[in-house]
């Protein structure tokens, strides 16, 4: 099987690589770029732990193909902290004891992040909503949504 | 398995047709790579429709609205005029996944994956929607619910693929509507769905109307005895009570984990009659 020669972007950075037609963007990530933050959970689009950004989007690397990724641009975890600078919502699950495990983690705050990105001001529930598709089972979730929303308090420059 | 890019209808659809075993079209994926992880799954070809002009757009036209076949569900849900003039539609593809599969899925995917249980299908086929396909011997064009023929499978013959979905702009007096019963709040799979369209004449009763049920029988159920039941009328209590009744009478569900029969039959009666006032009041009715 010749394997197939793919160019993108990653968190600014041009990237190419070769992968296989049935391999996912995240066994690419982990196994060929050495980009380990994106997790497996389920492989099938349920646990939202692989969660990427790709044009703007989050979705669920499991279920996008490798050579899919030709000409996109991707964020993933890894381009989250600006150098030793943490993202607000990184500080915010930290102080908030948003995370037990961390398996879950980095697709929370992949995930969140895009939220914020197009709605800086959410609601609980729209928070609660949007953060469906990632499943935590160390939690319960309460730690994860304040945590949000005192990040999104944060970037919008409020005083909390 | 080979993965294949092309850039025209022309060289997807010649791609379909030469391929010998199995080839299956990669728009969203969030049916597809789920199929891939398991064991047992082959196939040929994967022939990645998205960098063909025109197909991750919206097209509005003076007469219509034409959905490029890997048109995301959260694309559309952005598109205002199309969340305007069709709301149940929209709503309805809204509904499926998560945040992460909105971002990839599409209507044409849920249609072709063919699942009893498609949130957007019972939507589409009240709205009139049409499925545009393409392949080998050209394009024809035919309504949404010709498409699937049984869990799983459709209509599409050898080499063909849809490669947009056209709903026409909606006539004055008209709404429509999809509600759906799951366990969970999000993120889950109808147990039951039912969409209703309707267009009220001048007197603001119920000139003609289109009901689909979702998830109780082996495809999306039209019923024309269903729309009888309201048509002519303002939406009183007789008339849910006969939409309700003739609902629960044509289901045909099955028996499984997420519900049995007698619920899915009654539920189905229960939330047609709530689309059809949500649906009777988006089209500006009064009761």
């Amino acid at each position: 099987m010749s394997s197939i020669a793919v160019s993108t972007t990653i968190n600014g950075d041009d990237v190419e690589y070769l992968c296989q037609a049935d391999e996912t963007l995240l066994d690419v990530l982990r196994n060929r770029l050495g980009l380990m933050g994106s997790k497996e959970g389920c492989g099938t689009g349920d646990c939202g732990a692989c969660s990427t950004i790709i044009d703007g989007r989050v979705v669920c690397s499991c279920l996008v193909l490798g050579a899919e990724a030709q000409g996109r641009t991707i964020e993933t975890i890894e381009g989250m902290a600006n150098g030793a600078a943490l993202h607000p919502l990184q500080t915010n699950f930290i102080e908030h004891a948003a995370l037990q495990c961390g398996v879950c983690t980095p697709g929370f705050l992949m995930a969140a992040k895009a939220l914020l990105d197009v709605n800086p001001d959410p609601t609980e529930e729209e928070i609660r909503f949007w953060l469906a598709g990632n499943l935590c089972r160390c939690t319960g979730y309460d730690k994860i949504v304040r945590a949000v929303q005192a990040a999104a308090v944060e970037m919008r420059g409020e005083q909390a | 398995m080979r993965y294949e890019r092309p850039e025209t209808i022309q060289a997807a659809t010649t791609l379909l047709a030469e391929a010998q075993d199995s080839v299956f079209v990669l728009a969203g994926g969030t049916d597809l790579l789920v199929r891939m992880q398991r064991d047992d799954f082959e196939a040929e070809l994967v022939v990645d429709i998205k960098s063909i002009a025109g197909i991750t757009d919206v097209i509005e036209t003076d007469d219509s609205f034409v959905i490029g076949a890997a048109v995301s569900c959260a694309a559309l849900g952005e598109h205002a005029a199309l969340r305007a003039a069709w709301p149940g539609v929209v709503e309805a593809a809204n509904l499926i996944g998560s945040t992460q599969i909105q971002g990839r899925c599409t209507v044409v995917g849920n249609l072709c994956n063919a699942s009893p249980a498609a949130d957007s299908v019972p939507a589409l086929i009240a709205a009139g929607a049409q499925a545009r396909i393409v392949g080998p011997n050209g394009t024809r064009t035919v309504p949404v619910e010709e498409v699937p023929t049984g869990p799983g499978k459709t209509s599409l013959a050898k080499g063909e693929m849809i490669d947009a979905i056209v709903i026409a702009k909606p006539e004055p007096k008209s709404g429509d509507s999809y509600l759906r019963f799951t366990p969970r709040t999000e993120m889950d799979i109808a147990v039951v769905g039912a969409s209703v369209h309707l267009v009220l004449d001048d007197a603001g009763t119920v000139k003609t109307a289109r009901v689909a049920l979702g998830a109780v029988g082996p495809k999306v159920l039209v019923s024309q005895e269903a729309a009888q039941s309201i048509i002519g009328t303002t939406l009183d209590a007789a008339a849910l009570d006969a939409l309700a009744t003739v609902c629960s009478a044509a289901s045909t569900p099955i028996d499984d984990k997420r519900g049995t029969v007698d619920f899915r039959k009654q539920v189905a009666g229960v939330l047609a009659r709530r689309a059809a006032l949500i649906a009777f009041e988006r089209a500006g009715g009064t009761q």
